[in-house]
Order: C-alpha cells, then structure tokens, then sequence
C-alpha cells in the first residue's frame, strides 16, 4: 500500500515580502494621519502624542463650512455621476454594438482628455467657461468633472456590452423580445456588475477631484477636498486637515465594501478587457 | 401543419458576395431538412434569413402561406437553436424556459405546467433550479432546445447544435433530438457540417455550396448518386479521379476503365468500398499504407503518378506496404463540366 503524502506547500518568500513593503507604504501614512486626527498634543521627541482626545473632531464638525462642503460634495458626485451614467451608457452601447462613420476616431477621443496634462487642459476650458459665466458655479464644476469620468463611464460600459455574446441577445428576440426589452432583460443584466464597477468608479472619482473643482469653482464652490487642502495649507494646526482625511475616507471605504460585495473583483478585470 | 417555403433567396453582403444565391426550398409539414455544407456556403445564413436575423437582399419567405420575409425574429413562429446554446447565464434553468411565455403573457400556473412538461420531454426533469453553468454542455444544449419548443414554434431551426459537444455526446443528442422531432412532428430545418448528423437524421438532405444548391434528396440517394463532383466529394469518402476518356476507355496513368461516354475528359468517381483489390503480377497501383479498424480495412494506394486512391477490403492482412496490386471498380460514376453524364 502507498502512504499518501500531503506535498506542502512552500512559503512565496519574495510574495510576502511584497506584500510587507506594499503594506508599509500604504497602511502606513494612513495611520499617522490617523493618528494626528485623534491627537491633542504631540510634542516633539515622543514617538506616541501625549494626548489623545476627540478635541478637534468637535471643533471641526463644529464648522458649518465643513458641513456644506460635505453636502455639496455629495451632491456634485451623485449629479455628475447619474449625467454622465445617462449620457455615457447609450454611448457605450452604440459603439459595442453598432457601426457609424467616425466610430474609432470619436471613440479614441474620449481618452484625449487624460493624454495631455490636466492641468493646462483645464486652465484652457476655464478661460472658456469664464466667458460662459461658469466660473464659480455648480454647474461649471459639474460640466468639468463630467469631463474627467467620460473615460471610465464609456470605456468599461463598451468592454462591457461587447462581452455580453450577441447569440444570448438574439436568442431573446428569437422568444419575442422587442430589441428594448432585450436590452433591458438580457444586455444590461448581463454586463451589469461590469457597469455598476464603473459607475462606482466614477462616483468615487468625482468625490475626490481637486483641480478642476479648484480652479473653476473657486471661490464659490468649495468640495471637501478643496476645503482639506485649504486647511493643510493655511491652519497651522495640523489636526484640522487630518480629521478632514479621516472624514474623506469614508465614502470610498463605504463604496469599496459595497462593490466587493455586489460584484466580487472579476469584474473591474473582464471591464478592462482581462 | 407547418409548411417552409424559400422562394428565390439571394442575400449579398458588401462588397458584392453572394452568400447566398437565388435559392429555394419547400420543407413539407414535420419534414426534417439537413443543410449541409462547408463553412461559407451559406447555409447558416439561409438559416438565419428563416430566423428572422438576416434580411434576404431579395426572395420570399414564407410560413404556412404566410409572407414573413421582413418580419423582425420576435414576430416570426420560429424557434432557433444556437451552436453556442446561448442561454440566458444571470436566469436559472425555469427562468430560460419561462421568459419566452411570459412574454407572451401566460399566466404563472400554465408557465410553470408547460416548462415542467418540456423538461421532461428533454429528460431534465427537475432541473429548473439549476444555474445554467451547472449543467454539463449536453444538458445545456438540451435546456436551449427546450427554450424553443416550449413555445410551440411552427418551425425548428438548428444551426450546428451539437458542434461544441464531443463526438460520443453529439451521437447520443441527435437520436434523441431526432425522437422528439418525431414525436412533436414538427417542420425542422437543421444546419450541420457534419455529413454523419445529415446522412443519421434528416428526411432530406440539402447539399450547399458557395451559397447555392448541389443537390436535394433522400440521404442514401446523396450518398449513392451524387450529380456533381463537389456532392461526391463532400458527401462520405469518395475517390475523385481526372483523366481523359479516349475510344471508350478512361484512363489515368497506368489505369484504365471502360468508359463509354463520348471522348474527352472527365473525372472519375469510385467509393473506397467500391474499389475491389486483387494482388497482381502486372500492377497498376502500390499499396503505400493498410489499416486495419477490426471490422474491415483500408487500403491507401498510389497509382504510378502519385495519385492516391483508397479501397475498403474485407481483409487487410492480404496486403502489404510496397505490394502491387490490380483495381477493379464495382460502381463508377463520371462528370464532365460539373454535371454527371454517367452512372454504373
């Protein structure tokens, strides 16, 4: 009789090793920023502050610009995001599913915008929107960064659409679906967790932009990470901007867990093309 | 009940190909047709053009009478069977089976009787809780030809069905899909490359070839009589030889056979089990290869100017590699400019 031997499995040495090094370099700023936002005092040769204390948490939420900042920036996200989900996914459908003259030329265009620097880009579209009366309005921040999710709106929705096999499509036609009900009962559901990825995607996007909330919106329109990066330049206390990060992680902490649970990580790969 | 009328369908693609060419096809009431073909003759089109998915360029298109030449798949009372099953992988089993009657507006008892009945017909009962990536490739193909018959479709379309299954499968679902026609009686119409799936299944066989028709008939009369080259060569394995036909005799290189068709030349068909061998001091052909399949053999053989030639023998072990042998045809038949002009 031959004894079974359960081979074991070695230890990826050099795999753990990457992943301490990916570990430190990315857990650890959070954690001293962490750490300063729950700090009273922290004086300098001590290793750990000499007080901890909800001190500056009360007296940030205490601010009512932080409170409108919040809401505004929520408000922009959701709004760029439901404009650009109703303009980019029968974008998208057209050019998986359909042929018309200029298709690949005005598909490639949608990358053009992140194939120069944004910055002189945007500086360029605010000279524009100054004379257009954009400047420092809601929806002069909304045009722009409806600009920035163009490319992941259209482009995973397109990997999308083109993975749903055209047999399954047909097929429902061939049992007496009308071409919308196809869509509806068939191509959307079957790429849905691809598209929700990238609405996801791109509501996180638009939360965090900076410049161009920044540059056209200044100096009505303030979004949280303007008014953070206002406080780290111009409050000497330091707490200010860390409680201001620590608040900020919340909504893309919230929409990762979300997304790991609605779509599992197979689908940000097959919307790449993976 | 269901009659299938082609009338005259030509469709074209850019660029001025005919896929398909000016053709026509009756199909009667509870008839199984076989297209058969290689790839690009333009049998899955034709099927597709009756499926609703293709617009003809011009012809008719008609069912029971009915003009449904222009009319979207949705409107049309036929029911396709996809290669690739194509099911529905976000609904389960019930679900593929039942979206196309509720469609329809049937109320959820009646659904749930009729897909319950249908999976039984298929032998799946009580599979409708399964998710389609459940069930090995023979039962999905199986759950793809209940989603088309659980509504009734006046014609069954089936393009290539079997053709992602393995060889041992492919023959087990043609007898069984085969029965279920039978039984249902109903008009089908069924794509294959395959010539064992047409010669096995179909009352009638429709050769095709670059987007037009070689020959329509009963599949023993394609295999024994084919009417051109193309169909003798398609169908079953078939020796094809050129050669010149001169006072009544057919020769190529050192062969010959009494031929009397008027002079010139002609190709001459043999099957392999038509082909007798006897060992022979004065030779017309060497014996390059024998295999030995247990029931019978064959017999690979070189004529003196490398043309090769195949015959079926009751016993192998008699030849050789490198032996001469002597070819005596049973049954001939010759074409000359893609036509037959003779038949023994």
């Amino acid at each position: 009789m031959t004894s079974l031997t359960l081979k074991r499995a070695r230890p990826d040495w050099s795999g753990i090793a990457f992943a301490v090094i990916l570990t430190l370099v990315i857990i650890g700023p959070l954690v001293v920023v962490a750490t300063w936002a729950f700090t009273e005092v922290w004086r300098y040769p001590n290793i750990i502050p000499q007080k901890f204390g909800f001190r500056f948490w009360g007296q940030t939420l205490g601010r009512p610009d932080v409170w409108n900042a919040l809401m505004l920036s929520l408000k922009l996200s959701t709004v760029v995001t439901l404009l650009s989900a109703l303009i980019c996914l029968p974008a998208a459908y057209a050019f998986a599913r359909m042929k018309f003259p200029g298709r690949d030329i005005l598909f490639f265009s949608f990358l053009a915008g992140h194939a120069f620097p944004k910055f002189g880009l945007l500086v360029a579209i605010a000279a524009i929107f100054l004379q257009l009366n954009l400047i420092g309005t809601f929806w002069g921040v909304v045009l722009i960064q409806l600009v920035g999710t163009l490319m992941f709106m259209i482009w995973i929705p397109v990997a999308a659409f083109q993975a749903v096999d055209k047999r399954m499509e047909e097929a429902a036609r061939d049992v007496g679906a009308s071409p919308l009900r196809v869509f509806w009962s068939i191509t959307l559901p079957q790429a849905g967790p691809t598209i929700f990825a990238a609405v996801l995607l791109s509501f996180v996007g638009t939360f965090y932009e900076t410049e161009g909330a920044w540059l056209i919106g200044a100096p009505g329109i303030r979004t949280m990470p303007v008014l953070m990066i206002s406080y780290i330049n111009n409050q000497m206390v330091i707490q200010y901007g860390a409680v201001l990060s620590v608040l900020l992680w919340v909504p893309s902490f919230i929409a990762l867990m979300f997304a790991r649970r609605v779509i599992g990580g197979g689908a940000f790969a097959r919307g790449f093309g993976g | 009940m269901s009659v299938l009328h082609i009338a005259e369908v030509t469709k074209t693609f850019s660029g001025g190909t005919h896929a398909v060419n000016s053709f026509s096809l009756d199909v009667a009431d509870g008839e199984l047709v076989c297209l058969l073909g290689p790839s690009g003759s333009g049998k899955s089109t034709l099927l597709r053009m009756v499926g609703g998915f293709e617009q003809p360029t011009s012809g008719r298109i008609t069912i029971d009478g009915e003009d449904v030449t222009h009319l979207p798949p949705e409107r049309r009372p036929t029911g396709m069977v996809f290669q690739s099953h194509a099911l529905w992988t976000h609904m389960n089993v019930f679900k593929n089976l039942a979206f196309g009657l509720k469609l329809r507006r049937m109320p959820a008892a009646e659904i749930r009787e009729k897909v319950e009945a249908v999976l039984e017909l298929v032998g799946l009962a009580g599979y409708g809780d399964r998710m389609t990536n459940q069930l090995s490739g023979g039962q999905q193909q199986r759950v793809a030809l209940a989603r088309s018959l659980v509504l009734e479709p006046k014609i069954l379309l089936l393009d290539e069905p079997f053709a992602s299954l393995d060889q041992h499968l492919r023959e087990r679902l043609r007898e069984e899909v085969r029965d279920i026609q039978q039984r249902l009686g109903i008009t089908t119409l069924f794509v294959t490359h395959g010539q064992d799936e047409a010669l096995s299944m179909a009352d009638r066989i429709v050769v095709m070839a670059n987007g037009k028709t070689e020959q329509i008939g009963r599949p023993d009369v394609v295999y024994r009589d084919p009417k051109t080259p193309f169909v003798a060569g398609f169908i079953g394995t078939m020796n094809l030889v050129e050669g010149e036909v001169k006072n009544g005799h057919f020769a190529r290189s050192d062969f010959s056979f009494p031929l009397s068709i008027a002079d010139g030349p002609a190709t001459l068909a043999i099957r392999p089990e038509a082909l007798d061998l006897t060992v022979s001091e004065t030779p017309k052909a060497k014996v390059h290869r024998v295999t030995d399949y247990g029931s019978h053999g064959l017999v690979d053989l070189d004529l003196a100017d490398g043309t090769r030639l195949k015959s079926m023998v009751a016993h192998p072990d008699l030849f050789r590699t490198g032996q001469g042998v002597d070819l005596e045809p049973r049954a001939v038949a010759a074409y000359r400019n893609n036509q037959q002009i003779f038949r023994s």
